[in-house]
């Protein structure tokens, strides 16, 4: 029963999407608002329904229903309750349902905004909308049905089906296989839900860029509408690749957090498409330029957010993330296909009515200089998408498949990153419109002469990296050049108003939350900058294979081996475990207890490193193999991570800007209300 | 007698002259970080884009066992390589080698780069225009321009 109704319910919302596809279109040609509306009405609805699917399933994962083909994946009975409800997206079936309950979750508040100004928007929106989330309906109710059931045919054969089979009878598994045990860390619970957060909230803007080059208005509104659903979709997508990462590192044990694995690079792609576009609307804005290239980078990352949950979830790329295998690729590749042509054709079909009202005054200028920076993160785009096709290029043409490595990845984008830093530093000192580099130079010669102490400190320390010097350097220019700009904004405020200095500078960002949440934004990257070069250029590791009370050497820190333990687990896993003392410069700091959790059911080892964390590194021990008899011998493989929490420290501070970039502006409100017809002002 | 001193002579000499045999058995057996150096850089065809070093499957173990055999008969980093190449393909190399159409992941990144900075710049020739006038060139006492623009940015928005 629970199953018919869950089903029902994604069928209407399908329904419900494509008439407010079609009623959107039709009344917006035909001027019949009353269709219009309908077709809202229609969107708003599609939300519930799929509620009542997304529920439907929680409660067949939760009640333990593995006549259920996807309950039957994706849990078992001694999994605890809380992964059994996070299981919906656990596998490829719920996770689809989920990505289009988020959908139309994003769709439905978009419904629900004042159109008063942009009722000309209102119907394209609806358009684009619908269209998506009836695409990712079509996937689960014609390819990937979540509420299929086992089955024996009359020969006893397993099929699965969501009607009764003629002559079949119901299959109930004794209990399911359970959820992939990669999947059952803290991190990797909520990593999906922000990435899909990430890609739906993306489709918003591009929602309301289509519908601004259907209804041809060429002035910003569309922009300055969507600004904070950007931040928010930037939010969502950054903590995704940050718990992500977090998640690689406690669980995938290979010492690091970024392994440019193509499912990753699925993941940055839009996030870098999203970074260019957040910088180069301040542009459109401030000066009604970029008009064509803002409206083909909210394209470009609504394709990739499409082509990301596509690599995700077709399998098409074998790797540790593609769990989920399916035959939904064509679909996929057509929709993407579609949506790229249609929206590139529209933009070329306005390109005349697009034409920017200002011009370069400067090549130093801010805007010249957010161009720079665009062609940075494009270029990075490029490269990482050329590693991720490359080898399906090569298998394609060649029949010969190659792997596209970390190394490659590094030496390409490395200098491109260093590119970017360096622009952090110094487009923050440029201003809009005439810029000199006499006048840049005026701004730039103070934190730039302090910054120098930082690679004089590096060499007279003894750091002989010329890599690590420049990158440390270039971290220390930026976090000065933004310091500066916090110290000399407050200072301003603090002589024309006599505020005091530290109200100076809360009310200095509160008054532009978005340029001083991307200065935090900026402080956050540096940190996180200080991480990687400390993990990647000075990571050192050592392996050993040791009896009781033998020692393993490496750096500073000497690992004594205690003990192996081994015992089971009520829920599934046999877990191996060792006992490590650990000691630094000839001191006991602590114990470390890696494992290897091999979880029974699944047929998988997981393994689990032991790690010592301090703010200025990690030792990371894996339990590599083990003397199953006598447990009287190990082999570890021990990493030592200079500066890696520095990565997760920054991503914090990363999010916190982001969250001050992104918080509602109360001193806009009565400025709407006030001035209803008046163009609206707010943001930088 | 002179036989035993003979033979005691000649052990002596020899142990002079040849390492002791611990020491053999060490340098034939070469440690997890000198395999892992090598394993570093090579992929199986199984366990798509999880290094070899750190693999924790059976199938990946046998070939750092394989890559221990081949260091202890004296094998270098190419010949190791080359001989995963020839079993299992060039997937095994962490980067594509340097040959036919795999050229491509190597020229098409700078191209891009030089192609993308060419659009850039002409772009940016094309947009620009002469400054209309040079606030700081006509006015190097005025106040400081950033504070102005601050203010100008602060007034702006209420």
């Amino acid at each position: 029963m629970i199953e018919e109704i869950g089903y029902s319910a994604l069928v209407l919302a399908f329904g419900m999407a494509l008439y407010g596809a079609g009623a959107a279109a039709f009344g917006a040609k035909r001027e019949r608002p009353e269709l219009v509306e309908s077709a809202r009405r229609a969107m708003l609805l599609s939300w519930p329904l799929i509620s009542v699917a997304a529920l439907a399933i929680i409660a067949l994962l939760v009640s333990g229903r593995y006549d259920v083909e996807y309950v039957a994946k994706v849990t078992s009975s001694t999994m605890p309750p809380y992964l059994k409800v996070t299981a919906l997206w656990g596998g490829q079936e719920g996770s689809l349902v989920f990505w289009s309950w988020l959908m139309a979750a994003f769709a439905s508040a978009a419904g629900l905004r004042r159109w008063d100004r942009d009722r000309d928007l209102l119907p394209w929106v609806i358009v684009v909308t619908m269209i998506t989330l009836a695409f990712f309906l079509s996937l689960v109710i014609f390819v990937e049905n979540p509420f299929r059931r086992l089955w024996l045919d009359p020969v006893g054969n397993t099929v699965t089906a969501f009607l009764r089979p003629a002559g079949a009878r119901p299959l109930i598994p004794a209990d399911g296989q359970g959820l992939n045990p990669l999947l059952r860390h803290p991190g990797m619970i909520i990593h999906p839900p922000m990435l899909y957060l990430g890609f739906v909230s993306f489709v918003i803007p591009y929602a309301f860029a289509i519908a601004a080059l259907v209804a041809r208005r060429t002035d910003d509104r569309w922009i300055r509408v969507t600004r904070r659903w950007t931040l928010v979709a930037w939010l969502f997508l950054s903590l995704g690749l940050l718990l992500g990462g977090r998640w690689a590192y406690d669980v995938l044990g290979w010492g690091g957090y970024w392994g440019w694995d193509p499912v990753e690079i699925a993941a940055f792609m839009p996030f870098l498409s999203g970074t260019a576009f957040l910088h180069s609307v301040m542009v459109q804005e401030k000066k009604g330029m970029l008009k064509h290239w803002n409206v083909l980078l909210i394209i470009l990352t609504y394709v990739l957010v499409i082509f990301g949950t596509f690599l995700t979830r077709s399998g098409v790329l074998s790797s540790v993330h593609a769990f989920a295998q399916s035959a939904i690729g064509p679909m996929f590749f057509a929709f993407i296909g579609i949506t790229s042509i249609v929206s590139v054709r529209l933009l070329l079909d306005r390109w005349g009515t697009l034409r920017g009202e200002n011009q370069l005054n400067s090549l130093i200028s801010r805007e010249s200089l957010f161009l720079l920076n665009n062609f940075l993160f494009i270029i990075i785009l490029a490269v990482c998408f050329l590693g991720v096709i490359f080898p399906l290029v090569s298998e394609l043409f060649t029949g010969q498949t190659v792997t596209v490595g970390p190394e490659w990845y590094e030496r390409i984008t490395g200098p491109l990153f260093a590119g970017l830093l360096l622009l952090m530093g110094v487009a923050p000192l440029s201003a809009y419109g005439s810029s000199s580099w006499r006048l840049l130079g005026r701004q730039l010669w103070v934190p730039g002469s302090v910054s120098l102490l930082v690679p004089a400190g590096l060499l007279l320390a003894g750091v002989g990296n010329w890599a690590a010097v420049l990158g440390f350097w270039l971290a220390g220019l930026v976090a000065l050049v933004t310091l500066y700009e916090f110290w000399r904004g407050a200072l301003a405020r603090h002589r024309r108003h006599g505020e005091s200095m530290p109200v100076a500078l809360v009310r200095l960002a509160g008054r532009n939350r978005r340029r001083y949440g991307g200065y935090i934004i900026h402080l956050g990257v540096v940190l996180m900058a200080t991480g990687i070069i400390g993990i990647e250029l000075f990571q050192t590791e050592t392996q050993g294979t040791l009896a009781r009370g033998e020692q393993l050497n490496l750096g500073s820190h000497v690992l004594v081996f205690q003990g192996l333990t081994q015992f089971n687990t009520p829920d599934g896993r046999e877990v191996s475990r060792a006992e490590l003392s650990v000691y630094k410069d000839g001191r006991l700091v602590g114990q470390l207890f890696p494992r290897q959790d091999f979880y029974i059911a699944a047929n998988q080892p997981m393994t689990i490193p032991g790690v010592r964390s301090t703010l200025e590194e990690d030792l990371y021990v894996l339990l590599v193999g083990w003397e199953p008899i006598a447990q009287q011998g190990a082999t570890f493989k021990v990493f030592h991570n200079p500066l890696v929490n520095f990565v997760w420290l920054g991503g914090f501070v990363f999010i916190l800007g982001t969250l001050v970039a992104a918080w509602p502006d109360r001193e806009t409100a009565p400025l709407r209300r006030s001035v209803q017809a008046a163009a609206w002002v707010s943001g930088d | 007698m002179r036989q035993t001193l003979a033979a005691l002579l000649l052990a002596g000499l020899l142990a002079a002259v040849a390492p002791p045999a611990g020491v053999v058995a060490q340098a034939e057996q070469p440690t997890d970080d000198e395999v892992n150096a090598i394993a570093k850089g090579l992929y199986c065809p199984v366990c798509e884009n999880v290094p070899l070093d750190v693999c924790p499957t059976l199938a990946c173990k046998q070939w750092r066992d394989t890559i221990r055999e081949k260091l202890a008969l004296g094998w270098d980093q190419a010949q190791i390589e080359q001989y995963f190449v020839e079993q299992y393909g060039d997937r095994v190399l962490a980067a594509p080698p340097a040959r036919g159409l795999n050229w491509a992941v190597y020229l098409i990144p700078p191209a891009v780069f030089l192609l993308g900075g060419a659009v850039l710049v002409g772009a940016m020739r094309a947009w620009r225009r002469p400054p209309a006038v040079s606030r700081v060139g006509q006015d190097p006492a005025a106040e400081d321009p950033y504070l102005e623009r601050l203010e100008d940015e602060l007034r702006a928005r209420g």
